[in-house]
């Protein structure tokens, strides 16, 4: 093992490179591309073994991968945003493919308008597809989390391929202190690929991915890859456990940060996460009993977990980074649905929008919610949905249209 | 796989290896060309199809194929193509696998995919220099939903979405220069009406690697209104009016292998397809006939001059 400062893009290629991936099919995208840079250049100097196609769009991209995947090789790809939403009708038919290979997906804002910087409506997007989902919040938990992804997504009882989530540039590109594991020790951990039933071959021939007559056989399939998801949470532990054991480090389905006593929650995913455990411990420190909880894991959902980790808490506050438009936080409906009926379920459970497009959220923003969030309690009624937003940014949005209407005016004025 | 060369009919095969009971439509001039072609190919094959008329000949759990399938999507099968042939290679060089166990990698698409939605996917194939075969079967417009016009519809043909009495207004798009255009190794246009000269550029492309397209002329009685007999009879028409050129590029060289001596008017190839009725009826258009025909005319005029 050795201690390096690593970005979150090379933690990835790092886990890529520890898991003895064969066949890297890739496409350059902000803030995703270090990560293909770092492997081509390890391939380019033979520190690491594979082979790397840069394919002409994301959507080809992910068709090679399952392609490659159902052929028998263990295969590793990466995009962001635009890129994942451009592949998105190959990344149902790849977990339909019941193909194990993971992708690393760099969370950055959609178009329109466009931006480079982090929200999580990119991954979300493929919510209902069938990848398993792992969302990460440090670098050290990319790389370790990649390595985990192989276990879970070639698991016999599960075979579908894993998305591993972090945020662009707050993670991407920013450098931490991360464990690399022995390579020895990492490939043990991960095994050899076992394509199983799934391989083209002279002497074995098979269709795959066959169109289906009926709704029958259609649901028959699709209920298949569902149940097959749904386990994952169990194996999951199983694989957690064991990778604790072997380098020491734990990571949960569910994080919970200092909830043991905690009358109030946050709930959050990925990195900005942090932002609310530091919040958490200045809100301690004046007194009010508030802790985070952080699904680690959005698909399979964990409503178990997350049921437990809620559970008789007064008030509930999800922030959302992401916004489902007409509806609000996908986050909040998720586990809205997983607690309604439950005994002990939190009576209140607020909603709040904040890190679109890498909006930052304040400490203040923070203590503002925790605030709502007991006056809620108080009143026993369940604040409105909000969209976090200060004086100060509407301010600086005032002045960027006052300059386009003013061009515009000087523009008019010419004709 | 073929031992000596093919020169007659007499020595085409004719193991039929392609099932039978597929949900084809009968006088399917595509699914009569992958026949031929699927008994020179082979087993030892894998093909990646695109969304089109040949998604529905694997349905589960049956399939027509003795060798492999993996259907992908309507712009990606050159990408599936990728995935299998990059995954065989890396398994053959760790040796994980034997070279008998190697396959020969098939895309199979309709002109949909071929001319529109997976050009890009296809150029891309072709930069990298893959090593596989695409096999386009060009019925000249979206069959599989009701022949609505593509990009390989030629002008003046009615379709499900040019049904005035003018046809459809736009121009056959040349996929065979767009090809040629990339420099691979092997480009040809066939037709199932002529198995001798399909059966000979099928063994010219086996001797090579890399990209290799065989574009065929798919007489559609569906799509193209006639009688499912007339297939072979409107295949040969296509080349003996010279409205489908029967070519190949090897070596960077273009050699027509089929020059009609005498090309009949190409109001014979017209007139047996209902798609092209309005040209004959309630008036004939002669200066549609004029037209297309001077353009056919146009284009043999350089091939003849320069050969």
């Amino acid at each position: 093992m050795s201690r390096q400062l690593l970005t979150g893009n090379g933690a990835a290629a790092w886990g890529a490179r520890l898991a003895n991936v064969e066949y890297i099919p890739a496409f350059p995208i902000t803030p995703q591309t270090e990560i293909i840079e770092t492997i081509s250049e390890w391939i380019d100097n033979n520190e690491m073994t594979g082979r790397m196609v840069t394919l002409e769009s994301e959507h080809s991209m992910v068709t090679a991968a399952g392609a490659a995947s159902a052929t028998g090789v263990r295969v590793f790809t990466a995009t962001s945003s635009q890129g994942l939403l451009y592949a998105i009708e190959m990344i149902y038919n790849v977990a339909g493919w019941r193909t194990p290979f993971v992708m690393v997906n760099v969370s950055r804002g959609l178009s329109a308008p466009i931006t480079l910087e982090p929200d999580h409506n990119d991954v979300l997007a493929t919510r209902d597809s069938g990848f398993l989902q792992i969302h990460c919040a440090t670098c050290q938990e990319v790389l370790d989390s990649v390595l985990i992804a192989y276990r879970l997504a070639e698991n016999e009882q599960i075979r579908l391929p894993v998305i591993v989530n972090q945020d662009g540039f707050y993670l991407s590109f920013t450098r931490e202190p991360v464990k690399i594991p022995d390579a020895r020790l990492a490939a043990e951990f991960v095994g050899k690929y076992d394509p199983q039933n799934m391989a083209f071959r002279a002497s074995s021939p098979s269709s795959q991915a066959v169109a289906v007559l009926g709704a029958g056989p259609y649901s028959y399939f699709r209920y298949e890859t569902h149940l097959a998801s749904l386990q994952a949470l169990s194996i999951y532990d199983d694989i957690s456990q064991e990778f604790k054991e072997r380098f020491g480090r734990f990571h949960p389905i569910v994080e919970t940060y200092r909830t043991d006593d905690a009358e109030y929650a946050f709930v959050m995913i990925g990195c900005f996460a942090t932002k609310a455990m530091d919040a958490v411990d200045r809100l301690r420190d004046s007194g009010v009993k508030i802790g985070l909880v952080r699904p680690r894991i959005l698909r399979p959902f964990p409503e178990n977990q997350m049921q437990s980790a809620l559970a008789g808490r007064k008030g509930v506050a999800v922030i959302d980074q992401n916004l489902s438009m007409g509806k609000g936080g996908v986050l909040h409906t998720e586990i809205a649905s997983s607690l309604y009926g439950k005994h002990d379920a939190p009576p209140i459970l607020a909603s709040f929008i904040g890190g679109l497009g890498g909006r930052d959220i304040s400490a203040e923003e923070f203590y503002e919610i925790a605030s709502i969030l007991q006056h809620g309690v108080k009143h026993n009624k369940t604040p409105k949905p909000r969209l976090l937003y200060t004086e100060g940014e509407l301010r600086a949005m005032r002045k960027l249209q006052a300059i386009a209407h003013v061009e515009r005016y000087e523009l008019n004025s010419k004709k | 796989m073929i031992e000596k060369p093919i020169k007659r009919y007499k020595e085409l095969p004719s193991a039929h290896l392609l099932g039978t009971g597929t949900p084809m439509c009968s006088g399917c001039g595509g699914l009569e060309v992958l026949h031929e072609i699927y008994d020179i190919l082979g087993a030892k094959t894998v093909f990646t199809n695109a969304a089109g008329c040949m998604t529905l000949l694997a349905v589960y759990p049956f399939t027509p194929f003795r060798g492999s399938w993996l259907y992908t999507a309507m712009a990606s099968a050159p990408a599936g193509a990728q995935g299998i042939r990059d995954a065989l290679d890396i398994l053959l060089e760790k040796k994980c696998i034997p070279p008998e166990e190697d396959l020969q990698v098939v895309t199979l698409t309709g002109d949909g995919s071929a001319y529109g939605m997976g050009l890009s996917a296809t150029s891309g194939a072709i930069d990298r220099n893959l090593d596989f075969i695409y096999l386009c079967y060009d019925n000249e417009g979206y069959g599989n939903t009701g022949q609505q016009y593509s990009s390989a519809t030629p002008h003046a043909a009615i379709t499900s979405t040019s049904r005035t009495s003018h046809g459809y207004p736009g121009y056959k798009k040349d996929l065979f220069s767009i090809w040629v255009a990339h420099r691979p190794a092997y480009v040809a246009t066939i037709i199932g009406a002529d198995p001798l000269d399909l059966a000979q550029k099928i063994e010219s492309l086996q001797s090579l690697r890399g990209p290799r397209l065989l574009l065929s002329l798919a007489p559609c009685p569906t799509g193209w209104d006639f009688d499912p007999k007339l297939t072979v009879e409107i295949g040969r028409l296509a080349v003996q009016t010279g409205i489908w050129p029967l070519k190949e590029y090897k070596d960077g060289k273009i050699r027509h292998t089929k020059i009609p001596q005498h090309r009949k008017p190409v109001e014979e190839y017209l007139k047996l397809q209902g798609r092209f009725r309005h040209l004959f009826e309630p008036v004939r258009a002669e200066k549609e006939f004029a037209m297309i025909q001077k353009r056919i005319d146009h284009y043999w005029d350089k091939v003849i001059g320069k050969d």
